[in-house]
């Protein structure tokens, strides 16, 4: 019967299909895997957007060295990203930029917004050229405040979201 | 060397329709680009040789000079910081002379010398991060990791004495915001001697070494007589034979009480650039040794400002030497609270200039060393 | 930290408004200016190390071409423009300094001159022009390039008159006009 119902024309859908049972299939047992694979090898895109970066860039030296927790270090080439840190105050002439950015990225991708301008706008928020956070262009799973956090916030905002992808549901 | 300087451009790059040619490549480096920072940078290219640069700046635009006209004199200070928040002390320096100017106020003897010590401290952390960023444009992990360990020291000092990380708002007119800690010289002192010990150790692995001198060495080489006419500041002026240098051209505070020794490279190539600020980091050491000898032990901080002070009716143009070059504050003030204008005229922003003019004829390999050879910052430059 | 903040020490007198005259050295450079121009400019001392010549937008080319052949000032450090709506003009102050002579190191030359603004701009046609300064000081074209979108000068002359920092897509008014607001301001 299997083989009547499939013709040369509708094999892609069937293949499709096959490919979504599987996956249900799989999710429940092997999601936790795949999480935690997720989880401890997480690579930002290297998109720096204002001065916070300066803090990024603090949060790599050998005093802080992220890199213990699985995550940060910029790399360059956003296809193999999945996660973005947007270091700072997002301008109208960047914010199509960053939306670009993140439409290229490969699902399942992550966000998370550095200091306050990223948050509200922060001290720049009567400015012309300043959006008032990045919640209306991008969907943000972690919040990290200050101006500029410091690298011990950071982590610790790197920390929630291996928390949050801990508990997702893998897709 | 005057023909480099003639200019060419008449449209975009990539828009000139009618003068496509198979043999050049349009390629935007940036904004995303581990090479570019916060910029993009149009290049054209010819097979590996770059023919046409075009810096378009302004993805940090954030409006201050605009911002600035809104608020007074005191509550100016935090955003106008912002620009450089790694070299906080020294962008907010010529702001706070400028105001002094108009308000009208003296500063004690003993706040003087703890701004000079904190902005000498601040101009060693700023060329630690921009060292340590050079040094992973060109791939040399290793200088990434030292200066940005190195600086965390003076961090530490710096929050001791003002309470933040980066962004310390320590300047304000009439002086410093609070004194500094209890036996603070020895401190001060013992940080900054380690501090020059390791920073001597550099020449070792990055300025000795063989590669970074094959790559750097006569790549985007700056003439003297060019780098007058592009009215280029700090440390590439330096680089290029000129010897300038606010701090002892037109000292301001008690940098005429110090023995400040301006540090001029001939070469003009993106090594000199390079070399130029770790000068002046060495430089810097002295300079604090000096202040900390002859800083009075005990004193008023500050000098007590009216609240909401108004301005003269005046114009004031103050320059001061920060980490990237002159970084000038003109303020145009109408007798009210808020200044009427403000404008920053920062290094970085006068370097760029030079930045299509250097990449003419290069190798697209070498644009790393030669942009951040410039000493950009562009945060800075968009204001 | 009880020392922190202690009584102002005695104010210094203030300063009585007489015309601060010149010192010799900076009366060399004013004297020649104002014997080849005569009427068309007019130089005021200021204070120490600064100087302000005034002059009308038609002879800018001209004051700045004698200025930087027969002074050694040799590059511009700043181009600010500043809105007078008061007045109807605007205001553009360009701040000359001297890399090659070490005597004229600290001397700083503002260069100053006033274009007719208009109500409703509108930026490269309107009379809001000046006579760009690029082939006389290289040094300019970046800040005269930000002053044609800050607020909508055009400078005729100059090869670039492109959008440098405001972003593409702008269409408000150039957001350095007093008339611009920022909102909640």
């Amino acid at each position: 019967m299997l083989k009547e119902l499939i013709t040369p024309q509708n094999a892609n859908v069937f293949v499709g299909k096959l490919g979504d049972i599987l996956y249900k299939a799989v999710d429940q047992p092997l999601g936790m895997a795949i999480n935690w694979g997720r989880m401890w090898s997480l690579w930002p895109v290297h998109i720096e957007t204002a001065c916070c970066s300066v803090e990024f860039g603090a949060a790599s030296s050998p005093r802080y060295d992220v890199e213990r927790f699985g995550i940060i270090e910029a790399f360059g080439s956003l296809r193999q990203c999945d996660l973005v840190v947007v270091q700072g105050t997002i301008t109208r002439k960047m914010a199509p930029r960053l939306r670009l950015v993140y439409d290229q990225m490969p699902e399942p991708k992550y966000v998370i917004a550095m200091g306050a301008c990223a948050i509200t706008g922060g001290l720049y928020f009567d400015s012309y050229n300043v959006l008032p956070g990045i919640d209306g262009i991008l969907p943000v799973d972690v919040y990290v405040p200050g101006c500029p956090p410091r690298p011990e916030t950071l982590i610790q905002g790197c920390m929630l979201l291996q928390e949050k992808i801990k508990r997702m549901k893998a897709r | 060397m005057t023909d480099k300087l003639i200019p060419t451009k008449q449209m975009p790059p990539g828009l000139q329709v009618d003068q496509v040619d198979d043999r050049i490549m349009t390629l935007n480096v940036g904004p995303q680009h581990p090479g570019s920072g916060h910029m993009r940078i149009i290049v054209r290219i010819d097979g590996d040789y770059i023919v046409d640069a075009d810096p378009d700046p302004g993805y940090v635009h954030r409006g201050e000079e605009k911002m600035a006209e809104a608020r007074n004199y005191i509550l100016n200070i935090p955003h106008l910081e912002r620009p450089v928040i790694h070299d906080s002390c020294n962008i907010l320096y010529p702001y706070v002379l400028g105001v002094e100017d108009l308000v009208g106020i003296e500063v004690t003897e003993r706040a003087k010398y703890i701004r000079v010590i904190t902005a000498e401290l601040n101009r060693c952390i700023y060329i630690q991060y921009w060292l340590a960023i050079y040094g992973i444009f060109l791939g040399h992990s290793t200088m990434f990791m030292w200066p940005a360990g190195d600086r965390e020291l003076l961090i530490d000092l710096m929050e001791k004495i003002t309470g933040a990380r980066v962004t310390h708002s320590y300047f304000i007119p009439g002086g410093v915001r609070n004194d500094v800690p209890a036996n603070f010289e020895d401190v001060c002192l013992r940080q900054v001697n380690y501090f020059e010990k390791r920073i001597k150790e550099y020449a070792d692995v990055f300025y000795d070494n063989p590669i970074l001198k094959a790559r750097t060495e006569d790549t985007g080489v700056l003439s003297r007589e060019d780098a007058i006419r592009l009215g280029t500041t700090g440390s590439v002026l330096r680089a290029s034979g000129v010897d300038y240098d606010v701090r002892v051209k037109e000292p301001y505070d008690v940098y005429d009480d110090l023995d400040v020794h301006t540090n001029v490279l001939k070469a003009g190539d993106s090594y000199a650039r390079s070399k130029i600020p770790w000068l002046d980091m060495i430089e810097s050491c002295n300079i604090i040794r000096q202040a900390l000898e002859k800083m009075p032990k005990s004193g008023s901080i500050r000098t007590k400002l009216k609240p909401n002070p108004k301005g003269k009716d005046e114009e004031v143009y103050r320059r001061v030497e920060s980490g990237r070059g002159a970084a000038g504050c003109h303020i145009i003030s109408k007798s009210k609270p808020e200044p009427y204008r403000l404008k920053l005229s920062v290094g970085s922003f006068r370097n760029l200039i030079a930045l299509p003019y250097l990449l003419k004829g290069e190798k697209l390999g070498n644009m790393p060393a030669v942009y951040w050879s410039l000493n950009y910052w562009p945060v800075e430059a968009d204001r | 930290m009880s020392t922190a903040e202690t009584t102002p020490p005695p104010k210094a007198t203030p300063p009585e408004k007489v015309e601060a005259s010149a010192p010799s050295f900076e009366k060399s450079f004013i004297d020649q200016i104002t014997n080849h121009f005569s009427d068309d400019v007019e130089v005021e001392y200021i204070k120490e190390n600064r100087t302000r010549v005034n002059v009308k937008k038609e002879k800018i080319v001209d004051v700045a071409k004698f200025i930087k052949d027969n002074t050694p000032f040799d590059h511009a450090e700043s181009v600010t423009g500043v809105d007078f709506p008061e007045d109807k003009e605007i205001g553009v102050i360009y701040h000359l300094g001297s890399y090659t002579d070490p005597a004229y190191s600290k001397q700083v030359l503002a260069l100053a001159t006033r274009v007719p603004r208009e109500e409703n701009p509108n930026p490269g046609n309107d009379s809001t022009k000046l006579s760009s300064l690029r082939e006389i000081f290289y040094s300019v074209e970046f800040h005269e390039r930000e002053i044609f979108e800050m607020l909508g000068v055009y400078f005729e002359g100059h090869p670039d008159n492109r959008r440098l920092l405001l972003p593409e897509d702008w269409a408000d008014l150039p957001p350095l006009r007093k008339d611009f607001t920022n909102k909640g301001r």
